[in-house]
């Protein structure tokens, strides 16, 4: 992604501008330190710089973390005394004191290659330029990169690179984002030697995603590395030796890891790009907006880049807490579905079954007859997968002003408890999954419910080699697994202990349980959850300093309508109901609908739920509208509009607030800081953007449940990963994913 | 004037590019991704025979039971062997599998090493060494000579299957250069060979290729009658005598 890739946690993000609290952010306060006012005692330090030296800032803002800070060493950059903790390499260090040493093969995430040499920098006592990726640091070393002699093994480099390369900066897609376009132009000479014929390389096929113009390539191998160790298929290959070494698969194989997206960010030249993205824009054209992705609970942070109305590619934003660099490939390509099947008008659904288009004052009209026609408990509203809070929060106060409180949210089953959070959140939170030592897995497929929680449990089982047991039908994970079963008796087994993975999870110091919010739409739902919380007890995974029973979700919206309370008073409302809202519902089952019931589809693609509709309303999705989505862990962010909304659509919340004040009910908010604040009286941590809550109350307070555990083994959650809500079964991209991507 | 400089370093250049490359000199029989064919897809069911499973058993012992892929290449030279000098897919795969790593990183060593064929090869693989002592002794016509008699391009494999012809780097006979190695393959694991034979002439490379398609042995070694070895034609003229003790034996005693 090029050089200076910064953490972008923008004011607006931090919670700084939280409505009600004026903060003089345009007026730079005079700050007096205690050096300025005790001149002598700053010049007596023996330990900073010399007072000509410009003060340095590590790059693009990082901070130094010192696991053990009497073993911190200090090292010279550039005269500049920096201090590092031991064991970093020269790189490292160059990057605390400022100073970004230009780079192909290193990445921070990945191991370290060595193979590029474009990082060589002069160390003072060694007789050749050092490669700084790959050096330790040793104390008192003095490293010096703007030489004459780091100039030139860099300009040096860099012609070498250039000339198997091919000139098609014009015609390639990481044109303008290109490192060694920068990097030639800022270390690079103008002009090359080469005078003989330049090798080409045949492309190969990884698959509808990746578009690989392999002639590009210049050998880096961190897609190799990328593979291998984080996405955990051993895929790629550096085949071939010198200069006619080929990154490949050998054999035709389609790349169907759902992280194998990333190596379109990581790939530093145009080798590997994104096809669906291929020709269609170059990156100084499209306006980048910092959003949340919806497609599952993970809320990875993206940035949508868009160019004019249409959202032209989705890129990964730096949350070490979340997603690090990394997104899905559903996240990745699924944007093109935003631009199909769109819902843009009004529609009413005439005597001859047919949509007939209508302005909105006559759909609101109607809408509000029919909803003062029917008894306060035949209304039901179903709030879909995609549903933000505000829009949540709407649709729940208005119903219940109309006397109904049947109201839930899809995928949080027929009786959600949202009594007690640590119930229904990954209480570890994802980062804190990197300290657990010991996984247990009940009836969760995290490589494709979310697959960056799933490349975290990976990160950990590689780094401090975790065990994993998994409990559900048989699944292809990416890290070594025990399948310790299929159904809850063996839950019940290592609860009381007569399951060799008992002892495994008792001896563990941080185990971790995660139990998948599958398991909510099971009727023995109680049941399962109190063995869990038995195993949990007798594991002593919940203790003060650390809360290893997590449940993980699978739609951005659940999260935060428990939060809200979205729970239906009966959770077979539906089948006897006679007005139905389903706000972007479109997993209801429709046939559970009675067949005169009049059900209103307020939504922003075409998809199930408008063939049972009698009226739809076309609503903003969420790269349109500025909305509060929870994540698994609990944490709430926000989106931001990136594009704007198609045809007559509007916001959730709006139509839901202008309804009400059609049919009589007015809502008492009118803007999006109102509603906020209506917000905070039922939830306040929606409005705390990227704050954590821990649990308080434990999930033993629940009352003992009575229900018998069935035998019934867990299912799938996600049977397609590539389709599943309604934006990514409108795309055509995951259409041919799902087609030749998955795996038989 | 400028102009005239110009248009003569045109001229040069484009005489650069106008030579006619010499044909690339592939040294590897096969390119660097795979084209499934009959013969080679990963379809095909492949494993090492009885006798040589014994073999795989002792190769994995030189190393240590948890570095199995230490043994990537013996194992992939017996494969070879027993495969009659080639290596397909499948034998790749079940190496992979015997040495428990992902198949990608066997195809990444196979193809880096140039020895390891990937695509058939006769049943009697010629290697000449074209490495400069062996050029300067004439190891271009040789080869020149071993292509015209059998037909073929380099690497490519005669119509009966024998015979093919490849380039090597130098394998150390460069008092006897040229030469050539035979690879024999025609008795699968147990009878392979790799033999050299030095001091070829063009009409003796012949005579030797004919005489393996009778099915005879010629004998390895030098191929001049006059020489022992590596030595001179008409035996030593140096080094008659036997080497000079040591004073004394016992060198305490001294």
């Amino acid at each position: 992604m090029g050089l200076g890739l910064l953490s972008s946690r923008t004011l607006l993000r931090s919670g700084k501008l939280r409505p009600g609290i004026f903060t003089p952010l345009l007026r730079r306060s005079i700050v007096s330190t205690s050096e300025l006012q005790n001149a002598e005692a700053a010049q007596a330090q023996p330990d900073s710089p010399p007072p000509d030296l410009p003060k340095r800032t590590p790059v693009g803002g990082a901070r130094v973390h010192f696991p053990n800070p009497e073993d911190a060493i200090e090292v010279f950059v550039d005269g500049y005394p920096v201090k590092i903790p031991k064991g970093m390499t020269v790189l490292q260090a160059c990057e605390i004191a400022g100073v970004d040493i230009p780079r192909f093969c290193y990445h921070s995430r990945l191991s370290i290659a060595g193979n590029c040499r474009m990082c060589l920098v002069e160390v003072e006592k060694s007789p050749k330029p050092v490669a700084s990726c790959a050096m330790p640091a040793l104390p008192g070393m003095k490293i010096k990169t703007d030489t004459p002699l780091a100039k030139k093994a860099r300009e040096g480099v860099m012609e070498f690179l250039l000339m198997n390369h091919p000139l098609d900066c014009p015609i390639c897609d990481q044109g303008g984002e290109c490192d060694l376009q920068d990097q030639s132009m800022a270390f690079g000479s103008d002009r090359g030697r080469f005078t003989e014929t330049k090798r080409s390389v045949v492309d190969k096929n990884l698959g509808p995603l990746v578009k690989t113009v392999m002639t590009r390539c210049i050998q880096c191998t961190r897609c190799v590395r990328f593979a291998t160790e984080i996405a955990g298929v051993q895929d790629l290959g550096m085949l071939g030796r010198g200069s006619g070494e080929e990154i490949g698969t050998y054999v035709e194989r389609l790349m169907t890891s759902e992280l194998s997206g990333n190596v379109i960010d990581i790939c530093p030249v145009g080798a590997l790009t994104s096809k669906p993205f291929a020709f269609k824009a170059r990156n100084w054209e499209l306006k980048g907006t910092e959003s949340i992705d919806v497609t599952d609970a993970v809320g990875s942070n993206i940035r949508i880049d868009s160019r004019g109305p249409e959202v032209m590619r989705i890129l990964p934003r730096l949350n070490e807490d979340i997603n690090e660099e990394w997104i899905s490939d559903k996240t990745r390509f699924f944007y093109d579905g935003l631009k199909r099947q769109r819902l843009n008008d009004p529609m009413i659904r005439g005597p001859d079954g047919r949509f007939k288009a209508v302005s909105w004052r006559d759909a609101l009209a109607v809408v509000a007859e029919v909803i003062h026609q029917v008894k306060p408990s035949e209304i039901v509203g179903v709030a879909g997968k995609l549903s933000d809070a505000e829009s949540m929060m709407a649709l729940k106060d208005f119903l219940n002003k109309m006397g109904s409180n049947n109201v839930w949210c899809e995928g949080n089953g027929p009786s959600p408890n949202a009594d007690i959070r640590s119930g229904y959140i990954m209480n570890t939170s994802i980062s804190g999954l990197e300290k657990a030592d010991v996984f247990l897995l009940v009836g969760t497929q995290p490589r494709v419910e979310a697959a960056m929680v799933n490349a975290r449990i990976r990160k950990t089982v590689r780094a401090a080699q975790a065990k994993v047991g998994y409990v559900g039908p048989a699944t292809d994970l990416n890290y070594d697994h025990e399948h310790l079963g299929t159904g809850p008796q063996t839950l019940k087994e290592i609860a009381d202990g007569r399951h060799p993975f008992s002892s495994t999870l008792i001896n563990a110091k941080n185990p971790c349980i995660i139990v998948g919010a599958g398991v909510f739409e099971r009727n023995d739902k109680d049941a399962i959850f109190s063995v869990v919380e038995t195993i949990a007890e007798s594991a002593k995974a919940v203790r003060p300093d650390w809360n290893g029973l997590n449940v993980l979700l699978l739609n951005a919206a659940q999260a935060a309508a428990l939060d809200l309370g979205l729970v239906p008073e009966s959770g077979n409302s539906i089948e006897s109901s006679k007005f139905i809202y389903l706000m972007g519902a479109d997993d209801v089952n429709l046939e559970k609908i009675p067949e005169d019931a009049f059900v209103v589809y307020q939504g922003h693609h075409g998809d199930r739920g408008v063939y049972r509709a009698n009226i739809i309303l076309p609503s903003s999705a969420f790269s349109e509208k500025e909305g509060t989505y929870v994540n698994t862990e609990g944490c709430a962010q926000t989106t931001v509009p990136a594009v704007p909304t198609v045809g007559d659509a509007r916001d959730d919340w709006k139509i839901i607030r202008a309804l009400s004040e059609v049919a009589g009910a007015c809502l008492p908010y009118d803007s999006l800081t109102a509603i906020r604040s209506r917000m905070r009286t039922v939830a306040p941590n929606l409005l705390n953007t990227d704050e954590r809550q821990p649990a308080i109350f434990s999930y033993s307070l629940k009352p003992e449940s009575r229900q018998e555990m069935s035998t019934v083994p867990f299912g799938t959650a996600v049977e397609n990963f590539y389709m599943t809500d309604s934006i990514t079964r409108a795309s055509k991209v995951m259409a041919q994913c799902s087609a030749s991507l998955l795996k038989k | 004037m400028l102009g005239r400089l110009a248009a003569q370093r045109f001229r040069e250049i484009r005489q650069v590019f106008r030579q006619i490359p010499q044909a690339p000199r592939l040294f590897s029989t096969a390119l660097n991704y795979h084209l499934d064919t009959t013969d080679n897809n990963p379809d095909l069911p492949w494993e090492f025979k009885e006798a040589n499973k014994a073999k795989v058993k002792e190769i994995l012992s030189h190393y240590p039971s948890n570095y199995k892929q230490s043994a990537v290449i013996p194992l992939l030279d017996l494969a070879q062997q027993q495969h009659g000098g080639w290596l397909t897919v499948s034998a790749m795969n079940e190496v992979a599998r015997i040495i428990e790593v992902a198949p990608i990183r066997v195809y990444e060593v196979a193809t880096f090493y140039s020895m390891f064929n990937r695509t058939k090869v006769g049943k009697y693989h010629l290697l000449v060494c074209g490495t400069t002592p062996c050029m300067l002794r004439g190891s271009r016509d040789i080869e020149d000579a071993l292509l015209k008699h059998l037909g073929v391009k380099r690497n490519e494999v005669t119509k009966d299957g024998l015979f093919s012809v490849g380039e090597m780097e130098c394998m150390g006979c460069c008092v006897n250069a040229p030469m050539i190695t035979v690879a024999d393959y025609s008795n699968g694991s147990e009878g392979y060979a790799y033999n050299y034979y030095e001091d070829v002439t063009p009409k003796r490379v012949v005579e030797i290729v004919e005489a393996l398609r009778r099915g005879e042995k010629p004998p390895r070694g030098t191929q001049n009658p006059k020489r022992i070895n590596s030595g001179p034609e008409g035996g030593n003229i140096t080094l008659l005598g036997k080497p000079k003790a040591p004073p004394c034996r016992d060198l305490d005693a001294c």
